[in-house]
């Protein structure tokens, strides 16, 4: 096992370079780079401009160098740390994503649970009841949660809350907190905004997990070993969580390979209708504005979350499922 | 039928299914009795109800199904208490108790009935768990002892592993193990040999026996085949759809059956004692018209041949990783197929015999070029002269295509569903471009009549026919081309005994006027006596023997040839099963065939015994120390 493990880690290495190339790549695709389009802004609007301190800018990051070197220069900062420097916040780009990574990661890991705890009752229940009035309900609700697109939800939520409360539900705290450090009013408050962004992002995810659920399900009911495990006496309930479900969770398990970038990420068009304080907008605004330190970092983290994310996934099978643990590659 | 002796008694019992508004009687009145320390063999062919009957004893009927009228009395001999569990809530704690406590079940499919991630130890100590109270260490103890009495050889190491480690044979062990472990006072197999080889369905059924005196429990076993009731049953109840046609004990109903559809059912079953030309009698015969095909395109002229397909030191091995995440990941050679030769002459009918896994299939995929061998050639000639098989290509390849061809096992998964019976029959003469549009049609009619459907069926799908129904589509799909050569692989293991018959007689009657040459092969070794005229046995990927069909289950010389015929069970009662000469490790364990069959250094050959017999040999014995 450790060796499979040292084995898929050091697979990661040139996934990594290959991506991170390929970042690097499109971020230099359109012409110019941030100064250039700095330095005709300020030019247009007629102010004066310190070409000194804008050359100096220039050299510091390599900007007069060949393309392949200014590379190689931003991957040897991400190794020890240093993710550069966000022209347009004039901040390291640590310190920009810092405050609103965390409220992200809150953000997302409060929808996945959330999704989890409403998805699997109502998955289980809809495939043990399949065909009756209950699923069928409950299907509707899951398609119609599909349907709708989370910013829409958004626009309505926002719209509804106007009308009925006279109330902004934008945002993650109310105003007089933001930028403050951490205060149990200022926790208070977000608890209080939390739940609107959970409960939008939260609907499809639900309604596709949910139909994924009651699709694996109702195919592991049909099997032999589940009549064996009723046959031997053993009550309802217990039957369905010892087997068929335990069987049913392999696509949910592989599922948490795309659930570490999502949670970094992410509804970025939910996340600006609602004006979250959240990375998605961040990202979004750093690709608009050829901020490239800004948005290459973020897409290398995004890429580096999904790499480790599908390895925890590929192990947490492994040890979940004996037959892919035991009968790698032997061919029947 | 006294109440006090039986240990279960079924009265009147009629079960439904209701499904979209349309309602089937599985069950119909069924009354019959299960008398303890008995085995009690229902029989019946596939949809005759048995299943259901055994699935609504134990209160696991699938949801639509449900019971009409009826009782079923369970009076459980150690506590004497007298239930009838049809009035019985199937989710109550009291029917929990019932339910694999005191009576419990094993299934048919041993692959599928346990699950694939629970270890054995787990999925066997649990029956005990749910009805005992005990510690850990208690069912540990338990479930080790039970697997030993199953014929585990490691039971500490069978503990912690998995199904899919095991052979179909342990598993159903297992299942066994499983189903006995709380001492139950009923057993319920459900045909339980049905997906095993015949040497290890003589082992589980020796085992099924000896455990069910030892134990002194009660066994009802679900079967269709006769051959295992003449061996193990006391009682047999034969039911036909959904009714329960004779009851007796096993003497009457051998000695003297009363009922036709019985009577039927015996001469429907091919057994080892049929004359050379000899009929199978089908329950329900079907006219079979293969002249139709004679006055179309359908048939050609066939040249005379001596050897039609030729097949010489035929070898393929795969490759199999072992296990790369914990060991180095050796890769391990498999030889499917190991140095295999044999000509079939034309019009003749060679049979192909061996357990799963002796390679037989490969050879038939490598014939139909499906599978590139590692070594060996193949030879086709059907009067133009000789065709390299293996290493024709383009046009060439495509003639061959049209002049071999391939009847498949599993009716059901070979045709597609998505298209009418008349879209299957034209398709190989529009891949061929044989005809205009109104002569395809007229020769897929005549291929309807000629397997006896009726060409009014066509613009059907295959889910409208039965599986005996979807076969005969299957044949006349392979006869489309006019083909020398018909390969069948286990043409029959998928359909019911009753169905069996009519699909031999068809393949009989079709080679007979057509001049049909067959590669027949099968893992039942009376079918392939009944169909075949030469006989090869395969074990391990080699060709162990050959001989004409009345000299090999005859006068059978290699070692594996007898063990295989020893674990035929035969439907009379004259003739029963020799446990004793039922080894563990299966008839293809070459350890104990003798020193004459292994190789001992000096390599095998194959040695001529006479009368086109051969077998396969030490290269230095002679002829006449093999022979006794």
């Amino acid at each position: 096992m450790l060796r499979y493990i040292i084995g898929r880690i050091f697979m990661m290495v040139p996934t990594l370079v290959i991506i991170s190339a390929l970042v690097f790549t499109i971020i230099e695709l359109p012409p110019g780079d941030y100064f250039e389009s700095y330095v005709a802004e300020l030019q247009a609007q007629g102010e004066s401009v310190n070409a000194e301190q804008i050359e100096a800018l220039r050299q510091e990051y390599g900007f007069d160098k060949p393309p392949v070197v200014r590379y190689f220069h931003w991957v040897a900062g991400m190794l020890t740390g240093d993710f550069g420097y966000s022209f347009e916040y004039r901040l390291p780009v640590m310190d920009v994503v810092g405050d609103r990574l965390w409220l992200t990661i809150l953000v997302s890991f409060t929808t996945i649970i959330f999704t989890w705890l409403i998805a699997f009752p109502i998955g289980i229940y809809s495939a043990t009841h399949q065909y009756s009035w209950g699923d069928y309900g409950l299907t509707f609700l899951g398609l119609m949660g599909i349907a709708v697109p989370n910013f829409m939800m958004a626009l309505v939520f926002m719209y509804l809350a106007n009308v009925w409360f006279g109330t902004s539900i934008g945002h993650l705290m109310d105003p007089q907190y933001m930028d403050q450090s951490m205060s149990w009013e200022k926790f208070k408050s977000i608890m209080a905004h939390l739940w609107i962004p959970v409960v939008i992002i939260g609907t499809a995810g639900t309604a596709g997990m949910v139909r994924r659920l009651r699709a694996n399900l109702l195919d592991e009911l049909q099997k032999q070993y589940v009549v064996t495990a009723r046959a031997k006496g053993l009550h309802p309930f217990k039957a369905l969580v010892k087997y068929p479900l335990r069987m049913a969770l392999n696509f949910f398990i592989s599922d948490i390979g795309s659930i570490l970038p999502a949670i970094i990420s992410g509804a970025e068009i939910t996340a600006i209708v609602l004006s979250l304080e959240t990375t998605g907008p961040l990202l979004i605004r750093a690709l608009k504005s050829q901020d490239m330190y800004l948005a290459g970092s973020f897409l290398m983290f995004l890429a580096f979350l999904t790499v480790i994310g599908v390895l925890i996934s590929d192990l947490a099978l492994a040890v979940l499922d004996p037959r892919i643990r035991l009968q790698g590659g032997s061919t029947k | 039928m006294t109440a006090a002796g039986d240990i279960l008694r079924i009265e009147d019992l009629g079960i439904g299914f209701a499904l979209h508004a349309w309602d089937f009687d599985a069950v119909k009145g069924a009354s019959f009795r299960v008398l303890p320390g008995k085995v009690t063999a229902l029989v019946g062919e596939s949809g005759s109800g048995k299943s259901v009957i055994a699935q609504t004893i134990m209160g696991i009927l699938p949801r639509p199904g449900r019971i009409k009228h009826g009782r079923i009395v369970f009076s459980d001999p150690k506590k004497g208490k007298v239930t009838d569990l049809a009035a019985l809530d199937v989710d109550s704690d009291k029917y929990r108790h019932i339910r694999g406590g005191r009576i419990s079940m094993i299934f048919q499919e041993p692959m599928t009935s346990l699950s694939p991630l629970h270890t054995i130890g787990d999925q066997v100590g649990e029956a005990y768990r749910i009805h005992f109270e005990a510690s850990e260490k208690e069912v540990r103890e338990r479930t080790e002892e039970m697997l030993g009495l199953v014929g585990f050889p490691d039971p500490k190491r069978a503990y912690g592993m998995y199904p899919f480690e095991l052979s179909g044979g342990l598993r159903q062990r297992a299942m066994i193990a499983m189903a006995l472990i709380c001492r139950p006072a009923l057993l319920i197999a459900d045909e339980p040999t049905t997906a095993l080889d015949v040497t290890i369905q003589a082992q589980i059924l020796q085992l099924l026996k000896e455990l069910q005196q030892k134990l002194n429990m009660a066994v009802l076993i679900i079967t269709h085949d006769l051959g295992i009731v003449a061996n193990i049953a006391d009682e047999v109840v034969v039911i036909y759809r959904g009714e329960i046609m004779e009851a007796g004990t096993v003497t009457d109903i051998f000695t003297d059956p009363q009922h036709p559809y019985l009577k039927a059912l015996l001469a429907a079953v091919p057994h080892f004692n049929m004359t050379a030309g000899e009929r199978l009698k089908a329950l329900r015969e079907v006219p079979v018209n293969a002249g139709a095909l004679l006055g179309g395109n359908g048939k050609r002229e066939r040249k005379k041949v001596g050897v039609l397909l030729s097949v010489k030191n035929l070898g393929k091995s795969f490759a199999t990783r072992q296990s790369g995440w914990f060991g180095k990941g050796d890769g391990h050679e498999i030889r499917a197929v190991d140095n295999v030769s044999f000509d079939i002459k034309q019009g003749e009918c060679f049979g192909l015999v061996g357990e799963s896994g002796c390679g037989k299939t490969t050879v038939s995929k490598i014939i139909m070029r499906a599978l590139t061998p590692s070594q060996g050639t193949v030879t086709f000639d059907s009067g133009e002269g000789p065709v390299d098989l293996l290493k024709a290509e383009g046009d060439k390849l495509k003639d061959l295509r049209r002049r071999i061809q391939m009847v498949f096992q599993d009716p059901f998964s070979s045709l597609s569903p998505r298209m009418t019976v008349q879209n299957i029959l034209s398709e190989p003469l529009e891949i061929h471009n044989i005809g205009t549009a109104a002569e395809r049609q007229a020769t897929v009619e005549r291929l309807m009549q000629a397997v006896g459907l009726d060409p009014r069926y066509l613009s059907r799908y295959p889910h409208s026919f039965s599986g005996g129904q979807r076969q005969r589509i299957g044949i006349a799909r392979a006869l489309a081309l006019g083909p020398d050569l018909l390969i069948c692989d286990e043409p029959v293991s998928a359909l019911d005994v009753s169905v069996q018959a009519q699909i031999l007689n068809l393949l009989k009657d079709l080679q007979k006027e057509l001049g049909l040459t067959y590669l027949f092969i099968s893992h039942n070794l009376a079918v392939v006596d009944y169909m075949a005229d030469r006989i090869a046995v395969m074990c391990r990927g080699r060709i162990v023997e050959v001989a004409p069909r009345e000299t090999l289950f005859r006068n059978p010389v290699h070692p594996y040839t007898r063990a295989l015929l020893a674990a035929v069970p035969y439907p009379d009662l004259g003739r029963p099963l020799d446990f004793k000469t039922l080894k563990l490790g299966g008839a293809s364990d070459d350890s104990a065939w003798g020193q004459d069959f292994r190789d001992g250094g000096g390599g095998l050959d194959y040695r001529d015994l006479g009368g086109s017999h051969w077998i396969l040999a030490r290269r230095e014995k002679q002829y006449g120390e093999l022979a006794q």
